[in-house]
C-alpha cells in the first residue's frame, strides 16, 4: 500500500492538503453557504431563523420595508442605503488620507541609509503590534470632553484668559475618521515602502541626468513605480474599514452607524440573524467587487506579502 | 547480469506545457551504456539530456519505455531504491550540515556503523583532495571545493553508476579544465560507469569514451569523440560539434563511401567521404573543418583547390583564424601559429590572395537533417 | 545626490506622521501612572509609598507607589482569566495551524493534484473578506448547529452545546492557516528542489528526507509563520467577539467590555504591560532573526 502511495505523487499532495481542506470547508465554505441560506429566511420569535425562501431581507436593504408608520403596507426608507453610502465614503476618505500620510513617510524611509531603514521601519510597526482595541481606547482618552486635547486647550485658554468651551470631538463622524485613519495607517505605509524601496537609486540619477526636475522625477518615475504598493495598501485599508465596527462603536457612539455596526447590531441586539446574514453577504459582495475592479484597473499589488 | 550498466529502451517522456499541450522532452530514446565507460550526453538546453539523466536517477518516470540498471527494470522505483547516485549541477550540499555530515549522509542512510562511516568519509575526502575540511560548512568553501564535496558524497556510496548533471558549469574556465582532467582520472581510478551531461562539446570530447549527441529529445549520433567529430552523421551534428564550413550541393555520383557533389554557386565539383547513405540527386551539405584546409600562396595540384581573398584574420594566441571570400562564399580556416614572431607581416593581411587546398579525405558529404 | 530626500516638506511630514503614530501610545502609558482614579485629567503621579490613601478621588499614597494601578491589575481576577484564555487559544491554535499550514504549503508547492485550484482559492478567501463577515458566518453556523443538535439530542443545561473556548480556537485556526501557508510557501519557493532530490539520491526515503533536509531548511519560515499566527491570535478581536461564550473571553474582548462600562487607569496599566510585552517579544525575535542570518 505504501508502495502505491509512493508512486502516486498526486495522491501524496492530496493527503497533505486534507487537514487544511477540512478547516476551510468546515469553517469557511459551509458557514458561507449556510449564511446564504439563512439570508433568505425570516426572523423567528425567539431570535432564531425560520427557513423559507424569501427575498425580503434584500429588499429591505434596498429600502423597501414593511415596517412602516401608520399602517402603510410598504414604504421606502433610505436608512440602509445611507449606512451603505456612509461606509463607502468613510472607506474612501480613510484610504485617501492614509495614502497622503503614508507616502512621505514611506518615501523618507525608503531613501534613507540602509542601516537606518530597518530601525525606522521597526519604529513604524511597533504601534501596529499593540492591540487594536487599546489603540481605539487611546483616542477616546485624547478626544473626549475632558480628554487630553481639551485639557490642553483649556489650560492654554486659561493662560491667556480666554473663555473656553470644550470641543465636541468624541462621538462625531470626525472622530471615527481619525480613528480609522490611525488604525490602518501602518497597513498603507508597509506596502508603499516595499514598492519604493525596490526603486534602484540609479533610476533617480538617470532621470536627473536626462534633465528631469525633482517634481517631474516624482511624477514620471517615483509615482508609477510605487503603484503596486499603493494598490496593495488600498486593498489592505479599504476592505477592513468597510467592515470595522469597533471604531465607529467606541468613537462614534450611536451617532455613526456603518455596515459593520448594522451587522453586529442585527446579531446581538435586534436578534435578526436572517437580516444580518443578508447584510453581511452584501458587504462581502461589495468588497469583492470593489477589490476586483480596482485590481483589474491598477494591477494586483504583489506587495501584500510584505 | 546484463552486459550494460544502464540501458534505455524506447524511452519517452512527455510533459504537459502550461498551455495544455503535450511536449515530448524525450522522444523514443534507446541507448546502451557499457560498464566502466565514461559516457556523455551532449546537446544544447532543452534537448532532453537532463531529463534522460533524471529518469535514470529516478526523479522522473518514463511515460513510455523502460530504464534498466544492471539488467533490472526500474519501473517507478524512487531514487533511494536505485543503485545510482547523482552529482547535481548546483551541488545541492546540505547547508545546515558540515562537510563530514554531508559526505556521511548517504552512509547513514545505509545504516553503516559509526567507525566504518568515519573511515570511508576520510577516504572519500582524500580521493577528492579535501582532507581536513570535514568540519567546515558548505558556505565556507569555494565553488571548486563544494563541487568536490558533492563528488565525494556520491562516490563514498560506491554506486555502480555515477550520474553527473553539468557539474562543472559554475566554475571558471581554468578550474573547469583542471576538473575535467581530474574527473577523468578519477573515473579511471575508481572504475565505475560515469554518465555525464553537458552542453559544452569541448568538455564532452575531452572526457568521454562515448558521446550521445542529442537534440529535441532524440539521439542524433552515438559514438566516440573521434567518430563524432571526424564522421558526423549529418549537417546538424557537424555544425554542433566544433566548427565547420558548409557548402550546399547536389549529389552527382556515388561510389562506395565516396561521392561527387556539384556546388552550384561555384559551378565546381567536389569529392568527399560519406557517413550516411545518400542518393544521386540528393541535396547535401559539403562539410570541411577549418583546421583541415591548407593555405598556400601557390595552387597545389590536387582536385579541390581554389583561390580566395582574405577578408579578415583574428589572432587567438595559439591559432590564427582566417576568414576568406572564395568566389562569393565565406570560408574560415584555422592555422596554428607554429613560429613565434612579432612580425605583423607573418600573418594574413586583408585583401591578400591565397590558395585554399580542400583535400578530399578531409571533406565530408552530409545529408541535411 | 538626493535633491528629494532632504526636502523640508518630506522631513516635516515624516516627523509629524511619526508623532501622530506614537502620541496615543505615549498618552496611554503616561496615564497608567495617573493619580486620579476616575478623572481623565492627568492630576499627577502617585509619588508616596505607603498604605492606600484616597483624597477627592486622587490616590495620594499606595503600597506600590507610582505602580499602583499595575498592582491593582494583578488582583483583578477577570483580567487574569482573560489573559489565561488568550494564551490557551493562541498556543493551541498556533500549534495546530502551523502544522496544518506547513503541510498545505508543501502540498501546493511540490505537488500537482486535482483539488489544487480549489484549495488555493479557499485559502485566499479569509484574507480577502472582511473579518466581520467571517465572524458572522461562523457564528451563524455554530448557532444553527447548536440549536439543531441541542433539540434533536435533547440536551439541556450544562450538557448543551454552546459557544466557548473551543469554538474560538476552531475559528482562530481557520483564519490562521492561510497566513501560515503563505509564509511557508514563500520560503519553500526559494528552496531549490535539488536538496531533497540529493537526499533521496543518497538513500533517504520521503519521511527521512523531510525530517533531515527539508524541514531544517524551511524551519525559519515555519517559525515566522507560527509567530505571525500567534500574533494574529492574541490580537484578534472581531472573530473572537462572535465566537466566544460566557467565561471564554480573551483580553481584547475583556478590554472592549470594560470600555463600555467603567474606565480606570487600571486599563491603562493593562495597556502599558501589553505594549511592553509585545515590544520585548518583537525585539527578541528581531535579534534572533538577525543572528540567524
Amino acid at each position: 500500500m505504501l508502495k502505491r502511495l509512493r508512486e502516486n505523487k498526486s495522491a501524496q499532495g492530496t493527503l497533505l492538503i486534507v487537514p487544511t481542506l477540512i478547516f476551510m470547508i468546515g469553517m469557511l465554505i459551509i458557514p458561507l453557504l449556510l449564511t446564504l441560506v439563512v439570508s433568505f429566511g425570516q426572523r423567528s420569535a425567539d431570535g432564531g431563523v425560520i427557513y423559507t425562501f424569501s427575498l425580503n431581507n434584500y429588499i429591505r436593504l434596498l429600502g423597501f420595508t414593511t415596517d412602516c408608520p401608520s399602517g402603510v403596507k410598504t414604504c421606502f426608507t433610505s436608512l440602509y442605503m445611507e449606512i451603505l453610502w456612509r461606509s463607502l465614503v468613510l472607506g474612501f476618505n480613510t484610504t485617501a488620507l492614509d495614502i497622503l500620510l503614508a507616502f512621505p513617510l514611506a518615501y523618507f524611509i525608503a531613501r534613507a541609509r540602509p542601516k537606518w531603514r530597518d530601525t525606522l521601519m521597526f519604529l513604524v510597526l511597533v504601534p501596529m503590534w499593540t492591540n487594536f482595541v487599546i489603540r481605539v481606547y487611546a483616542w477616546m482618552m485624547i478626544l473626549r470632553d475632558q480628554g487630553v486635547i481639551n485639557s490642553l486647550l483649556g489650560w492654554l485658554a486659561g493662560l491667556i484668559h480666554v473663555p473656553f468651551k470644550p470641543l465636541d470631538m468624541l462621538y462625531t463622524p470626525g472622530a471615527v475618521l481619525v480613528g480609522m485613519v490611525y488604525e490602518f495607517l501602518p497597513f498603507m505605509i508597509l506596502p508603499i515602502y516595499t514598492s519604493l524601496e525596490k526603486i534602484d537609486n540609479s533610476l533617480y540619477e538617470a532621470a536627473a541626468d536626462l534633465g528631469a526636475s525633482p517634481f517631474r522625477t516624482f511624477l514620471r518615475v517615483t509615482l508609477p513605480l510605487s503603484m503596486p504598493g499603493v494598490v496593495a495598501g488600498t486593498i489592505l485599508v479599504f476592505v477592513p474599514v468597510m467592515g470595522t465596527f469597533i471604531v465607529s462603536d467606541l468613537l462614534g457612539g450611536s451617532q455613526v452607524i456603518l455596515i459593520g455596526n448594522l451587522i453586529e447590531n442585527q446579531f446581538l441586539s435586534a436578534r435578526d440573524p436572517a437580516f444580518g446574514s443578508a447584510v453581511s453577504l452584501v458587504l462581502m459582495a461589495l468588497t469583492i467587487i470593489v477589490t476586483y475592479f480596482y485590481t483589474r484597473k491598477f494591477g494586483f499589488g504583489g506587495e501584500i506579502v510584505a | 547480469m546484463s552486459e550494460f550498466a544502464v540501458e534505455l529502451r524506447d524511452v519517452v517522456k512527455e510533459f504537459v506545457t502550461p498551455e495544455g499541450n503535450d511536449l515530448a522532452a524525450v522522444n523514443h530514446v534507446t541507448m546502451q551504456i557499457k560498464n566502466g565507460e565514461f559516457f556523455s550526453m551532449l546537446g544544447s538546453s532543452g534537448c532532453g539530456k537532463t531529463t534522460t539523466l533524471r529518469m535514470i536517477a529516478g526523479f522522473e518516470w518514463p511515460t513510455e519505455g523502460e530504464v534498466y540498471i544492471e539488467g533490472d527494470a526500474q519501473g517507478r522505483k524512487p531514487p533511494f531504491l536505485r543503485p545510482v547516485n547523482t552529482v547535481f549541477q548546483s551541488y545541492a550540499l546540505f547547508q545546515h550540515m558540515t562537510v563530514f555530515q554531508n559526505v556521511a549522509f548517504g552512509l547513514e542512510m545505509e545504516g553503516a556503523q559509526k567507525g566504518d562511516i568515519k573511515k570511508r568519509v576520510s577516504e572519500a575526502l582524500e580521493m577528492v583532495r579535501l582532507t581536513g575540511m570535514d568540519r567546515r560548512y558548505p558556505k565556507q568553501l569555494s565553488g571548486g571545493q563544494q563541487q568536490r564535496v558533492a563528488l565525494a558524497r556520491s562516490l563514498v556510496k560506491r554506486p555502480k553508476v555515477l550520474l553527473l548533471d553539468e557539474p562543472l558549469g559554475a566554475l571558471d574556465l581554468k578550474l573547469r579544465k583542471e576538473m575535467q582532467l581530474e574527473l577523468k582520472s578519477l573515473q579511471k581510478e575508481v572504475g565505475i560507469t560515469f554518465i555525464y551531461v553537458t552542453h559544452d562539446q569541448g568538455e564532452a570530447l575531452t572526457m568521454s569514451d562515448r558521446i550521445a549527441v542529442m537534440s529535441r529529445g532524440k539521439v542524433l549520433q552515438m559514438g566516440s569523440a573521434v567518430e563524432i567529430y571526424e564522421r558526423p552523421i549529418n549537417r546538424f551534428v557537424a555544425d554542433f560539434i566544433g566548427e565547420s564550413n558548409f557548402l550546399d550541393g547536389k549529389v552527382k555520383s556515388v561510389k562506395g563511401d565516396q561521392a561527387i557533389v556539384r556546388i552550384p554557386v561555384w559551378d565546381e565539383e567536389l569529392a568527399g567521404g560519406l557517413t550516411d547513405r545518400v542518393n544521386v540527386g540528393d541535396e547535401v551539405a559539403v562539410s570541411i573543418r577549418p583546421e583541415k584546409i591548407r593555405l598556400s600562396d601557390k595552387p597545389v595540384p590536387d582536385r579541390n583547390c581554389l583561390e580566395g581573398t582574405v577578408v579578415n584574420s583574428t589572432y587567438t594566441g595559439s591559432d590564427t583564424h582566417v576568414y576568406l571570400d572564395v568566389r562569393g562564399q565565406r570560408l574560415k580556416v584555422w592555422e596554428q601559429n607554429r613560429v613565434s614572431t612579432l612580425d605583423p607581416h607573418a600573418y594574413y593581411q586583408e585583401g591578400q590572395k591565397v590558395w585554399l587546398n580542400l583535400m578530399a579525405e578531409n571533406t565530408l558529404v552530409l545529408p541535411k537533417d | 545626490m538626493n535633491p528629494y530626500r532632504r526636502s523640508p516638506l518630506i522631513i516635516a511630514s515624516t516627523i509629524l506622521v511619526f508623532f501622530f503614530l506614537y502620541a496615543p501610545i505615549i498618552v496611554l502609558i503616561l496615564f497608567s501612572f495617573n493619580a486620579s482614579r476616575i478623572s481623565p485629567l492627568f492630576t499627577g503621579i502617585i509619588t508616596k509609598f505607603g498604605p492606600y490613601k484616597l483624597v477627592n478621588e486622587n490616590v495620594l499614597q499606595s503600597p506600590c507607589g507610582p505602580f499602583h494601578w499595575f498592582c491593582d491589575l494583578t488582583k483583578n481576577t477577570e483580567v487574569l482569566s482573560a489573559a489565561r484564555n488568550t494564551l490557551i487559544v493562541a498556543f493551541t491554535a498556533t500549534i495546530i495551524s502551523t502544522v496544518v499550514g506547513t503541510m498545505a504549503a508543501l502540498a501546493l508547492q511540490r505537488y500537482n493534484f486535482r483539488l489544487r485550484t480549489f484549495s488555493q482559492i479557499s485559502l485566499y478567501i479569509p484574507i480577502v473578506i472582511p473579518e466581520v463577515v467571517m465572524g458572522i458566518t461562523i457564528l451563524v453556523m455554530f448557532s444553527q448547529l447548536f440549536t439543531y443538535l441541542n433539540t434533536s439530542l435533547h440536551l439541556a443545561g450544562d450538557s448543551q452545546l454552546s459557544l466557548g473556548l473551543w469554538t474560538v480556537i476552531l475559528a482562530h485556526i481557520s483564519f490562521m492557516i492561510p497566513f501560515v501557508t503563505l509564509v511557508v510557501q514563500a520560503r519553500l519557493q526559494g528552496l531549490d528542489k535539488s536538496y531533497e532530490e540529493a537526499a533521496m539520491d543518497l538513500g533517504a526515503n520521503e519521511w527521512t528526507t523531510f525530517r533531515r533536509v527539508t524541514f531544517p531548511m524551511i524551519l525559519p519560515g515555519v517559525l515566522a509563520g507560527a509567530l505571525l499566527a500567534f500574533t494574529l491570535s492574541i490580537d484578534d478581536f472581531v472573530i473572537t467577539f462572535f465566537t466566544n461564550g460566557p467565561g471564554s473571553a480573551t483580553l481584547p474582548i475583556y478590554v472592549f467590555g470594560l470600555l463600555r462600562r467603567v474606565i480606570t487607569p487600571q486599563l491603562n496599566a493593562l495597556s502599558t504591560v501589553w505594549i511592553l510585552i509585545v515590544l520585548i517579544a518583537v525585539s527578541l525575535t528581531q535579534r534572533f532573526e538577525s543572528r540567524q542570518k
